[in-house]
């Protein structure tokens, strides 16, 4: 609609785009891969995870939410960003218990794509082993909190996409969890198998039943490119 | 499901009109009437607000003053903030423990009485101090433990308990309270004597632009601690589009060690409330909200009763102080119990009846805050530092304090001093006058605005208070030499874990293992590379998340690893057999030793 351009710098590299875009998504269209997790396009970004978080300017913002402005200078791909980054992604593995060896999510999921390509083969950190449970009681779907990141896209696609409100978060802080609208099991809410909710999940928190290994491992989503590739327009190294 | 308690639940419900932005107010009342807001009563009060269950679960989960497990009908709160711990709370907790027969968390079992630890509630000046249902109970010792419980033991009511009323209106009828003031220095600010309303009269004969001008030429800054410049925050809202705006009072004063604007809300009520209809004229708004935290609901009768005589007096309301189209007036919204809350675009969350989240910025509460209009949050001693300014002028108000730090600024002094309390100085005092003041010797450390802020020793007690070298919202906490920085440091962050909302990885996760770091040290089982660890970990959490909270819990250790590093490396171990000095190999073959029902042949005690 906007005529205007606005022309900022990532990493020295000039980038165009729109008013009131995000920088996360000017850097998309210009084929500039900004890791993130909780974020997905069509939903009001959420703003949780912090991999995102680019310096505008000498101060951190998170690139999913903060506008793009004129003349401003972003730091993506730098070594001080990345060391905070595998950080954070670092935290997500320790306060679940993560398991992808055993999850059916591997190779296409998100936090295990992201680790790969942050160059990240074993957490740093110490393992919380939170007591976590999980809910099978829906005859199409199930949910293990033990592997769920708190991004919020469930929460926000059941709302805004599937006009329910099957999820929602409880507690706060560490003790911070995915609940659903019933007073105990998934069985009990109108969640169906076909809502958004259900399958936009970047981890194996919330996963279909039957649907086990379908695809093997070796020809899933990550399996053969990085995760991020899709959004990289050239074919620079990845490390 | 009994027809009374449906009936209840509903009444509740409509005495708030079913209002989903009311949220607060149904659960709190729900909880006050019940002692829990049930998974029944989540269901009910789902259906009767128009919401979804989880939603209602959502928020009764996020505050601790609300519980969806019954509680007695006393529930005693022991402040366990670190400066509690210096004044014995141990030993106050013991007696509690003895004299009621359970442990914290626990409700005894004729379900009169719950006992439970609570963070800071605004009294480190007369700690120990606890909470039991709103009452405040102050100076605790064993002995007063015994006469506590054998009351409630009585007759079960925290109101009969025979208490000595404070100073000043800690003794008005509608307060009867034993917290003192503690008001050790008054400025001429916000202590100072002063014509009533007059603040508020000048500024009515000024357009709204002419009274933002003269916030502005007092160089006025947040008293909450980050500093904002308040006329720019009510030039930003003012400009704002937007018919309906709002002018919001942060009194959720929660950051450990300030309970300044306690003093104010008692004493200065009138000033305050004067400051909001300023704010209110000058941004355009004709709803200003006080948001008050759970912890000084004993201070609610008698602002309500305030706000009732403004109105009386024609001070609030249409035409509001006789300002023709003026239409301006204040509700009290009440917290139940979040730290977080004090962080603005979480009290607005909070007042719209959500889970205590911040919210995403841009856009900012100026543009889009609370039920998405133009918002200003101000702090309880802004707002009456703006009614001293529109009464006696710019100029006036910054005759005294530094150049980037003009006027006075409430401290809330404790710990290890012999006067603690609270005192208005200039802007610009060094720490090592400040300390001589308030009576403080053999001095190790103090904590320039609480654990957010900066943990400093002797050799930055030459540098000032202000906004451009050891800024704070008011709390100075005190340690001596006999104090132990490790604990001291471990107790703050256990308290960042407690507070943080949990929204975003970095503080959720970060500040749990900058807290096990710590008592991984304080165990004895540090090294060096510990040290490390824990400032890039800092560093991480700081810069990445998402709100204040976050970008300050790491001080705590950041600080004291920048001050006190003697103090860490001074416990640390220098791994000898290859092992990490945390691993203790016994322990680890324990459980299976238990399993095998026999002891390992190689490592022997």
């Amino acid at each position: 609609m906007s005529e205007k351009t606005i022309t900022f710098t990532i990493d020295g590299v000039e980038v165009k785009g729109a008013p009131g875009q995000t920088i996360l998504d000017a850097a998309d269209a210009a084929g500039i891969y900004i890791p993130r997790l909780c974020h997905f396009k069509g939903l009001n970004p959420h703003g949780s995870c912090r991999v995102c978080t680019v310096i505008v300017n000498g101060r951190p913002q998170a690139a999913c939410t903060q506008p793009i402005a004129e003349g401003t200078t972003v730091e993506n791909d730098t070594e001080d960003i990345k060391k905070h980054r595998s950080n954070i992604v670092d935290m997500m593995f320790v306060e679940g218990n993560h398991f992808c060896m055993f999850c059916e999510k591997s190779g296409n999921c998100e936090l295990q794509a992201l680790a790969y390509r942050l160059g990240i083969c074993a957490p740093k950190y110490p393992f919380q082993f939170p007591d976590c449970t999980l809910d099978a009681s829906h005859p199409d779907i199930f949910i293990d909190r033990n592997r769920c990141i708190l991004c919020g896209r469930c929460v926000q696609a059941s709302k805004d996409l599937d006009g329910k409100c099957v999820f929602e978060f409880v507690g706060r802080g560490a003790e911070k969890k995915i609940a659903v609208n019933a007073e105990a099991k998934l069985s009990d809410t109108n969640v169906d198998v076909t809502d958004r909710a259900v399958n936009i999940c970047p981890v194996g928190a919330i996963l279909k039943k039957r649907e086990g290994f379908k695809i093997p491992i070796g020809e899933r989503m990550y399996d053969a490119q990085p995760i991020g590739s899709d959004i990289e327009s050239d074919t620079k190294s990845i490390k | 499901m009994s027809v009374e308690f449906k009936q209840t639940i509903k009444e509740i419900c409509e005495a708030c009109g079913n209002d989903r932005s009311l949220m607060m107010d149904v659960v709190i009342a729900t909880q006050k009437r019940f002692g829990c807001v049930s998974n029944e009563a989540m269901d009910l009060i789902a259906e009767n607000m128009n919401a979804h269950r989880v939603e209602v679960e959502g928020v009764v989960s996020f505050y601790s003053f609300l519980s969806p497990d019954p509680k007695g009908q006393v529930v005693i709160r022991l402040c366990n903030d670190v400066v509690d711990q210096m004044q014995g709370v141990q030993a106050v907790a013991e007696a509690f423990k003895k004299e009621l027969g359970i442990d914290f968390g626990q409700t005894t079992p004729d379900g009169k009485i719950t006992l439970e630890w609570t963070p800071c509630i605004g009294m480190c000046d007369q700690a120990p101090a606890a909470l039991i249902n709103d009452m405040v109970f102050t100076y605790l010792s064993t002995d007063k433990v015994r006469e506590i419980t054998d009351e409630l033991k009585k007759h079960g009511d925290p109101e009969q308990i025979p208490i000595r009323y404070g100073d000043g209106n800690n003794a008005h009828d509608l307060v009867k309270s034993m917290v003192n003031n503690g008001l050790r220095k008054k400025g001429a600010v916000i202590f100072g004597q002063h014509e009533a309303e007059k603040g508020v009269k000048n500024a009515l004969s000024m357009s709204a632009v002419e009274v933002i001008r003269e916030v502005k030429n007092a160089r006025l800054r947040g008293r909450g601690g980050a500093g904002f410049p308040t006329g720019m925050k009510w030039e930003f809202t003012r400009a704002a589009d937007g018919d309906k705006k709002y002018i919001l009072c942060n009194a959720d004063e929660g950051e450990p060690g300030t309970f300044k604007d306690r003093v104010i809300l008692t004493e200065r009520a009138d000033l305050l409330f004067e400051g909001m209809t300023i704010g209110g004229y000058a941004v355009g708004s004709d709803e200003g909200i006080l948001y008050l935290r759970a912890e000084y609901a004993y201070l609610r009768a008698f602002l309500e009763n305030v706000l009732k005589e403004r109105r009386d007096r024609g001070l609030l309301g249409k035409n509001a102080c006789g300002k023709d189209g003026f239409d301006f007036d204040i509700r009290i919204q009440m917290g139940a119990g979040a730290y977080i809350c004090g962080e603005e675009t979480a009290l607005i969350s909070s007042c719209e009846g959500l889970r205590g989240d911040p919210k995403n910025r841009p856009p900012f509460p100026a543009q889009k805050g609370y039920k998405e209009c133009p918002t200003s949050v101000n702090n309880v001693e802004t707002f009456c530092a703006v009614a001293r300014i529109l009464d006696k002028g710019a100029a006036w108000f910054s005759e005294v304090g530094s150049q980037g730090s003009p006027s006075t600024k409430l401290l809330s002094v404790s710990g290890d001093c012999t006067n603690p309390g609270v005192y208005e100085f200039p802007f610009g005092m060094r720490v090592d006058d400040l300390l001589k003041k308030v009576g403080a010797q053999d001095v190790q450390a103090v904590l320039i605005g609480g654990p957010s802020g900066q943990l400093i020793g002797s050799a930055d007690f030459e540098r000032t208070i202000c906004y451009d070298d050891l800024a704070t919202g008011g709390s100075v906490i005190v340690f001596n030499s006999k104090r132990n920085i490790l604990e001291i440091v471990g107790q703050y962050m256990d308290f960042f874990v407690e507070e943080s909302c949990g929204y975003c990885t970095p503080c959720r996760v970060g500040n749990v293992l900058l807290r096990n770091g710590i008592e991984k040290i304080i165990h004895g089982q540090g090294e060096k590379a510990d040290l490390d660890y824990l400032q890039e970990l800092g560093e991480t959490v700081k810069l990445a998340s998402r709100c204040g909270l976050g970008q300050t819990s790491p001080n705590p250790v950041l600080t004291s690893l920048k001050n006190f590093r003697a103090v860490y490396e001074a416990v640390l171990i220098e791994p000898t057999d290859g092992q990490q000095p945390s691993f203790d190999i016994k322990a680890a073959l324990s459980v299976s030793e238990d399993l095998t029902g026999r002891k390992s042949e190689i490592y022997k005690d």
